[in-house]
């Protein structure tokens, strides 16, 4: 049926779909993304979007786009530059012009560039122009207009018709990227059951989107990006909070015990909430509660008695759910927290991505009130680390904040289907029946672990609660040295837990001028530019911490391998102060951003090579 | 319980732990822990499954006293700690214990929820009108005009009628008994228990300390007969010592008429019924003051409804029959996978 033109076969590839957040973007960036997968690229996504559910449209502020990287070698990041932009608007082109490659392909609709939209998103009015973009692979397509001439047929409403043009830009796209219609197809069939006027209305429309790529002359060219050489197994497409949300319900199966959570919806951790609601069949109990008080307050309840339970939320939600984490620390329930960062302080940037509640975490609650701090890098690894939050909080009877982002949450990459026989299997200290002087605060020597007697249990009737106990008997006690050897105590359990965690790793040179040290998501950016660095000759090694307390026993040996330690994250240096804190032996130099969006692999080796040559 | 091994005799004493009870000598609070506990012996149910639940205040030290499983929370998440207690596992028996500050001003909205959701909960509420831990300031009870330590010059604010904010809240259940009325409070307890859903009680108590007598014009002994109404199902609404006062409605409004005067006979009077779900007559019965009216006692509604913790459960069950996936392997291969060889 088509008539190709030269094939080039690329590595990688990045593309970036952008309009107005009416205009679907985040649908057409996800099924791309899923048809990627499909054929076996690796893949890293990132969506970002406005705080605004319909934006005010045509103007730079609300502009929602969704990069996606496609490769065939291993992919880490979404790409600092875009090799593609589909820009439905002046807009999203203005937005977009200083995040592309040179000479990128740049497919705009023709049809809204009209001198009104142009002058609504900054230019005057010539975009091309005034953007220096003319030596670019510019294309204007009518999308608007073939779109509505596609469905002329078919008695739609123009609201409709309109809302099927992501379509065609999509259409375009696969044709560009010798992509199979198939996947998406199907999703509308799916998804669409019971309309099937909508599902022909979206096929007709990515067909048309795709003949038209054929058809004009301005493609000189396909691409095709072939299957990733990656480990042999089964895969599945997986953003971050699903990963999350399946990593809590992976913990509770090996652990033997139902999941309860209690949450209260927030950006951009609500999606958590939602695919656990879904999850009925596997016994998970949701708790949509008045407030994050009663998320996490509700959690309290169903840890004490005898479930596993999580809440999730972001800063804002965090911040009012400190006191009752202090409960779960003194009454020393088992208890996950996820902590999906987003931009700070008060309601900051809700759809931007942030690290800058890491002290918040780590200490902010009244009292000595010390948790374990655990932190995802990846979209994926969120359902092991989320797994990681469960076994820790269940066998060491804590709670454990898991820390991820608006970065990770709505990211994508392939996941790695783990055989579940493999996991470990969790062993909470359930009391059993039965048990000779049950006392509640009675805890194993080695791990300072108390055991936890689940109501219903005849004769382990006990109370616990927010008041100081006895260290012994767990009844109220003002006593001074009994305080203050709780209070050790609790540290000290949390402490142990570094006996049960692997020791922090360096990729990269094992010694050498420069150590990259981060936490978080931005491995897959940090990661890059160590390799990068390194395959230009520089000496240099990336930790990058996924458990934050305790750190790992070597921490202090891996930080004293290199001449130079550099701190990137994304906050005014939290992590630094941290490291420096419990290590201050050491000079720590700092890359911090704080924009709302990740880092750059660019921004990273800049400032590496700065530091390599000083 | 069911089966007959499952029996158990059990006595007050079985509900006592061996900590030393801390509220001051005379707080009604020990009244009521003595009922709590009688009920509680009596209700047939094992003594493992009672999980006692408090927020923060003088009032909930309540769990420490009690030989249950119980819980001392925070300051107003009794109801919140409660329904988590309560939808982890819907066998035991849970018992909510709150203060007037707890329960209506930092917990007012979990308390609403609950009611909402009508969450299987037995909820006390002591109403002493004060905050008595914090050592006297007024609370969303506290009668406007009162004079306490924050409030040296009287309130100004009007307050919470608790009834009226859970049958607003869309309560199924609601009684009110009086700290030193051992036998009603048993009975009303009682009764809460064996209602499902939220079951809220409101118990006027007397806190010697910091608002002492605040009930005293319709709990001494004196006046008491004609100025309180226990109010029990199927009977006239009769009080007074010498139980010749009724209440009838007239018009819109309760009023309080005389039998024998202007050809009122004993049929002219209302006979309650806490059973009907429309809540205006039970509204009015709980917004009773006196003196133009008697201050209704009992269980003023008690209305049959789904309970959310039922709700859930029933849910997942559906669900879990209907669903392919059974397990997390399942739900791991479930929709677009592919295989990389
Ligand atoms: C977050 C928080 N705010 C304030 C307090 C202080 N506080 C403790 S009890 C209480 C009021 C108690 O009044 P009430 O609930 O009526 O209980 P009572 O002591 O009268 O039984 C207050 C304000 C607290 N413990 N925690
Ligand atoms: S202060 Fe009042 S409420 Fe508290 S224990 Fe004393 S009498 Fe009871
Ligand atoms: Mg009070």
């Amino acid at each position: 049926m088509t008539k190709k033109r030269e094939l080039i076969e690329l590595d990688d590839v990045v593309i970036r779909f952008s309009g107005d957040s009416g205009d679907g973007m985040q649908l057409t960036g996800t099924l791309f993304s899923n048809t990627a997968a499909l054929l076996g690229n690796d893949i890293a996504t990132f969506p970002d979007y406005p705080a605004e559910i319909r934006a005010p449209q045509g103007t730079v502020g609300g502009v929602s786009g969704f990069q996606v990287h496609i490769g065939h070698s291993d992919i880490r990041t979404p790409g600092d530059l875009a090799d593609v932009l589909v820009a439905m608007n002046p807009a999203a082109l203005k937005a977009n012009a200083r995040w592309l490659k040179p000479g990128a392909t740049i497919i705009y609709d023709r049809d809204n560039f009209t001198p009104k939209n142009i002058q609504k998103a900054g230019y005057k009015e010539d975009p091309i122009a005034e953007d220096r973009l003319q030596d670019f692979n510019i294309i204007p397509a009518p999308i608007t207009s073939l779109t509505k001439e596609a469905l002329k047929d078919m008695n739609l409403d123009m609201k409709t018709v309109l809302r099927s043009k992501n379509m065609f830009a999509l259409g375009m796209i696969y044709w560009l990227f010798n992509r199979p219609l198939k996947y998406t197809e199907e999703f509308f069939q799916q998804k669409f059951k019971r309309k099937p006027e909508v599902v022909e209305a979206n096929e007709k429309v990515l067909k048309a989107g795709y003949y038209y790529a054929e058809t004009i002359e301005a493609l000189h060219s396909t691409y095709v990006v072939k299957p990733a050489e990656i480990e042999k197994g089964v895969y599945r497409n997986i953003n971050g909070n699903t990963a999350t949300a399946w990593g809590l319900i992976a913990a509770a199966e090996r652990a033997g015990l139902q999941l309860f959570v209690g949450s209260y919806p927030i950006t951009p951790a609500t999606g958590i909430l939602e695919e656990l609601a879904l999850r009925k069949d596997l016994g998970v109990i949701t708790v949509q509660a008045e407030d994050e008080i009663a998320g996490i307050t509700t959690s309290i309840g169903a840890s004490f008695a005898g479930l596993m339970a999580a809440t999730t939320t972001s800063g804002p939600g965090l911040a009012l759910k400190s006191e009752a984490l202090g409960l779960a620390v003194i009454t020393e329930l088992p208890l996950v927290v996820v902590n999906v960062q987003r931009g700070g302080p008060s309601t900051g940037l809700p759809t931007k991505t942030e690290q800058s509640d890491l002290m918040q975490v780590l200490w902010g609650r009244n009292g000595e009130s010390p948790v374990a701090v655990v932190a995802a890098s990846t979209p994926a690894n969120c359902f092991y680390y989320a797994f990681e939050a469960g076994r820790l909080a269940l066998e060491h009877m804590t709670p454990v904040v898991l820390m991820t982002d608006g970065f990770l949450a709505n990211g994508s990459e392939p996941f790695k289907i783990p055989d579940m026989e493999k996991m470990p299997e969790i062993k909470p200290p359930i009391v059993p029946e039965g048990t000779e002087d049950y006392m509640p605060y009675k805890r194993d020597p080695e791990t300072l672990v108390r055991g936890w007697a689940i109501p219903g249990t005849p004769g382990l009737e006990h109370r616990i609660g927010g008041l100081e106990k006895d260290k012994n008997t767990g009844n109220v006690s003002y006593d001074p040295a009994n305080h203050e050897e709780m209070t050790h105590i609790r540290a000290e359990k949390v402490a142990k837990i570094v006996e049960d965690i692997p020791e922090q790793k360096i990729e990269g040179e094992q010694e050498g001028d420069l150590l990259l040290v981060g936490w978080g998501s931005t491995y897959g950016h940090l990661v890059s530019a160590m390799e990068e660095l390194a395959a230009e000759g520089k000496k240099v090694g990336l930790a990058h911490f996924n458990y934050i307390n305790p750190l790992p026993a070597n921490t202090d040996e891996v930080l004293g391998k290199f001449k130079k330690i550099l701190v990137c994250e994304l906050n005014l240096g939290q992590f630094a102060n941290y490291l420096r804190m419990n290590y201050p032996k050491y000079e720590y130099h700092k890359l911090n951003k704080i924009q709302g969006l990740p880092f750059t692999v660019a921004e990273i080796k800049d400032e590496a090579k700065k530091l390599l040559e000083e | 319980m069911s089966t007959e091994e499952n029996k158990v005799v059990y006595t007050p004493k079985d509900f006592k732990s061996d900590q030393e009870v801390r509220w001051c000598p005379g707080c009604g609070d020990h009244a009521i822990l003595s009922s709590v506990q009688r009920t509680m012996a009596q209700l047939g149910i094992r003594r493992e499954k009672y999980a006692v639940i408090s927020g923060i205040g003088c009032s909930s030290r309540f769990p420490y006293y009690m030989a249950t499983y119980g819980f001392h929370g925070i300051h107003g998440r009794a109801a919140a700690i409660s329904t988590g207690v309560k939808t982890a596992n819907p066998d035991l028996s849970v018992w909510t214990i709150t203060g007037d500050g707890d329960a209506l001003a930092i917990g007012g909205n979990h308390l609403i929820h609950a009611v909402r959701r009508n969450v299987d909960i037995n909820l006390l509420l002591f109403n002493n009108r004060i905050y008595g831990l914090t050592k006297g300031q007024y609370s969303p009870t506290s009668v406007k005009g009162q004079v306490t330590k924050t409030s040296p010059y009287g309130t100004v604010e009007p307050p919470f009628n608790p009834g009226e904010l859970v049958i607003g809240a869309k309560g199924k259940f609601f009684a009110r008994t009086i700290d030193g009325d051992i036998k009603l409070s048993v009975e009303v307890f009682t009764e809460a228990a064996k209602h499902e859903g939220t079951s809220v009680v409101e118990i006027l108590q007397n806190c010697v300390i910091y608002n002492n007598g605040a009930y005293a014009d319709i709990t001494n002994r004196e006046h008491k007969e004609d100025r309180q109404i226990v109010l029990r199902d199927g009977e006239p609404m009769i009080f007074g010592k010498n139980r010749d006062k009724g209440l009838v409605l007239d018009g819109m409004q309760l009023k309080v008429v005389k039998i024998g005067e202007n050809g009122i006979t004993e049929k002219d009077i209302l006979v309650h019924d806490s059973k009907v779900n429309n809540p205006g007559l039970h509204m009015m019965l709980v917004n009773m003051k006196w003196p133009s009216h008697p201050v209704a006692l009992g269980v003023i509604r008690n209305v049959a409804a789904p309970t959310y913790d039922t709700a859930v459960h029933v849910q997942i069950e559906k669900i879990k029959e209907q669903s392919p996936i059974k397990n997390m392997t399942d739900l791991l291969h479930s929709g677009n996978t592919w295989v990389v060889k």
